[in-house]
């Protein structure tokens, strides 16, 4: 009996390792649009609702869509990319794991006279023939949103601690860049520390009491996403103080969760990073299988929440 | 104890790592040692350093044991991260936190069966064994969350990792848990029955010890001890993230048994060196943050400091301490402490 018992656990953890498989239908020859979309995989909330606009876009469009998901490996994505060269779909889409070691599979997508269309993520590579565009967030741009909110709603000497993502991802260079770019103007804004909190609610929350431990003159904390800022909120908290009113905070992303700490005031501002791309993506495979020339780089519609519009946006919000 | 003994104490480097680091912090920021009463509760750093390093703490006295028996879990953090998940997906969906409590711990301990089970009956090794769930784990666990934060607002179950009996409640926890393991193992012949089993489980056998009960015992043990430190990290927070919770903990977990002095070859351990070695990891994490490292430089501090610990408490540097200070006639002294 023993052992029946962990034979099928063992069947269980396989197939929980070995989801992913690409999708097997060849593309159809009758007038509608295939598009092979692989995506990075569901690690977060913004992931999850990336992949269902994408999905809901490509159902409103009429287009047949192959998606898989490589569940952060490299290899897994350029094994779903291959396939779907072989059958011959009319665009690929994808967002990049990483940012090298395409160029192999993207000229054998080239070669096929497939074009490609990046997404959320961009790559590096010196042949920026090798894609037709890529669509995405402009990073650098959300951090000067934040900064220029900060800088339009201060006065006097204000001391801001920035809570940066996984040190080296791009998101977290360019916000950091961003912001300080758009606070440098302003004498009175000083940033005086700033540490690595992953990305991660523990991460912010940890460094966060580390802050409230070494400074006691912080003004502002600067996330760059809303979970870290979720993880400073309890961090704040616990220490007596009242967040949202003696320490202002700033977050980039504009999750649910993060909404909700907006609405009820305990967080002060969001720089949105629009995963709902859906439309936009299929409006530009429909441009590009047409053979239109498109620009090469495209960024999402994104906007900023304040205290009120987050109050406003909640019932609506997707995500 | 005379200074040459001391020095070559298995703890006297890792307590020297820890004490420097205090020093550096209360250099680098003099109000580092405060601790102040707020509302009924101990805050301050240090208090910090306690409360985010009894996760590892928990995990690493599970660890010690499964070590001393010369195995090795590596699926501790996953399983931390489903104990993190059942909890809040349970308690998201209307249920009450104590019985997500036991629901997760109950799952946990089924995992700690099952790699028990792998490492025990089929004689699998236990690093191979237990990757079998490090990997498949954390798929479990976003099985179970469906891939999303899940976002929990529950006082009671926030309590674990973030309430306070003037001490945080989850260095009570991890603290009570290595001082019954303490009490238990070094006050009955328990701990001789698994050091034994770490020596020679075939020659333990013969002799009459149940190597295979104590085996899967162990790995329950630290599947238990994955549990609760997983509702400690989750509870923290009032959420449970699948993909990052307890994210290399197993790391954290078996440094911290390495820098405590236990022999990853099994057959001894010492739960006083795995509290010293949690605290030093935590206490490092901590100092990367107060006296403002780099980002991009912290990894590389943490690993000169690990390096620098785990070098001078290496057998080969302290005989080199030992025969530089060779002056009495005690020539086989250094071999002893070595060997000991």
């Amino acid at each position: 009996m023993k052992k029946y018992t962990a034979a099928a656990a063992a069947i269980v953890l396989a197939a929980v390792t070995a989801c992913g498989a690409d999708g097997s239908d060849g593309a159809g020859d009758d007038g509608t649009l295939t598009l092979g979309f692989a995506q990075v995989g569901a690690e977060s909330g913004w992931r999850t609702a990336n992949t269902e606009s994408i999905q809901q876009a490509a159902e409103e469009a009429g287009i047949d869509l192959q998606f898989s998901d490589a569940q952060q490996k490299q290899e897994n994505q350029i094994r779903s990319i291959r396939s779907y060269i072989q059958q011959d779909v009319d665009v690929i889409a994808f967002s990049p794991v990483v940012e090298t070691g395409w160029d192999a599979v993207l000229l054998e997508a080239q070669r096929a006279d497939i074009p490609v269309i990046l997404t959320d993520r961009a790559i590096d590579s010196e042949d920026d023939s090798l894609y037709e565009t890529f669509l995405g967030s402009d990073f650098v741009e959300e951090g000067r949103k934040a900064g220029r909110w900060l800088v339009d709603n201060s006065d006097g000497p204000t001391n801001v601690v920035e809570l940066q993502g996984t040190t080296g991802a791009a998101p977290a260079i360019d916000r950091k860049e961003g912001f300080e770019e758009a606070v440098s103007g302003s004498s009175d804004i000083e940033v005086i520390a700033t540490q690595d909190g992953d990305f991660t609610r523990s991460g912010g929350k940890e460094v966060m009491e580390a802050f409230l431990n070494s400074h006691d003159d912080i003004d502002v904390v600067y996330a760059h996403n809303d979970d870290m800022g979720l993880g400073a909120i309890e961090a704040i908290r616990a220490a007596g103080l009242e967040p949202g009113e003696d320490i202002r905070i700033i977050t980039v992303d504009a999750v649910r969760a993060g909404m909700e700490a907006l609405a009820e005031g305990e967080i002060n501002f969001i720089v949105e990073c629009n995963p709902l791309l859906g439309e936009q993506l299929m409006e530009l495979v429909e441009q590009v299988a047409a053979g239109e020339e498109v620009t090469k780089r495209i960024e999402v519609e994104e906007t900023t929440f304040t205290q009120e519009e987050a109050e406003a946006a909640l019932p609506d919000r997707q995500y | 104890m005379r200074p040459r003994q001391l020095l070559r104490h298995h703890l006297f480097w890792p307590i020297a790592a820890l004490v420097l680091l205090l020093v550096l912090n209360t250099v680098s920021n003099p109000s580092f040692l405060e601790i102040r009463l707020q509302n009924g509760q101990l805050y301050g750093s240090l208090v910090d350093i306690l409360r985010n390093g009894a996760p590892t703490l928990l995990i690493a006295v599970g660890m010690t044991l499964v070590i001393a028996t010369r195995g090795i879990d590596l699926s501790v953090g996953a399983v931390a991260a489903i104990a993190g998940a059942v909890a809040c997906t349970w308690i998201a969906s209307g249920g009450s936190a104590a019985t997500a409590v036991l629901l997760a711990l109950g799952a946990c301990v089924l995992l700690g069966l099952w790699n028990g089970f792998l490492v025990s009956v089929l004689g699998i090794q236990p690093i191979i064994a237990t990757l079998v769930l490090m990997t498949a784990g954390r798929g479990a666990a976003m099985l179970v969350t469906e891939g999303q934060i899940i976002t929990v607002d529950d006082p009671l179950y926030h309590q674990i990792g973030a309430g306070f009996l003037v001490l945080p409640i989850a260095v009570l926890v991890s603290l009570g848990v290595l001082v019954g393991v303490a009490l238990l193992t070094r006050g009955t012949a328990l701990g001789m029955l698994v050091e034994s089993v770490g020596v020679n489980p075939r020659a333990s056998l013969l002799a009459g010890v149940r190597s295979r009960t104590i085996i899967w015992t162990v790995y329950v043990f630290a599947g238990l001890c994955a549990g609760v430190a997983g509702l400690m990290i989750s509870s923290n927070v009032n959420a449970a993230d699948a993909n990052n919770a307890g994210l290399w903990i197993e790391m954290d977990a078996i440094l911290a048994v390495v820098i405590g002095g236990t022999s990853l070859a099994g057959g001894r351990y010492s739960l006083a060196g795995t509290l010293v070695g949690a605290l030093v990891i935590q206490t490092l994490t901590t100092t990367v943050y107060s006296i403002g490292v780099a980002p991009n430089a912290a990894l590389v501090f943490k690993a000169v400091v690990v390096i620098a610990v785990c070098l001078l408490q290496s057998p080969r540097t302290s005989q080199v301490f030992g025969v530089r200070r060779k002056a009495g006639p005690r020539p086989s002294r250094s071999e002893e402490v070595t060997a000991a």
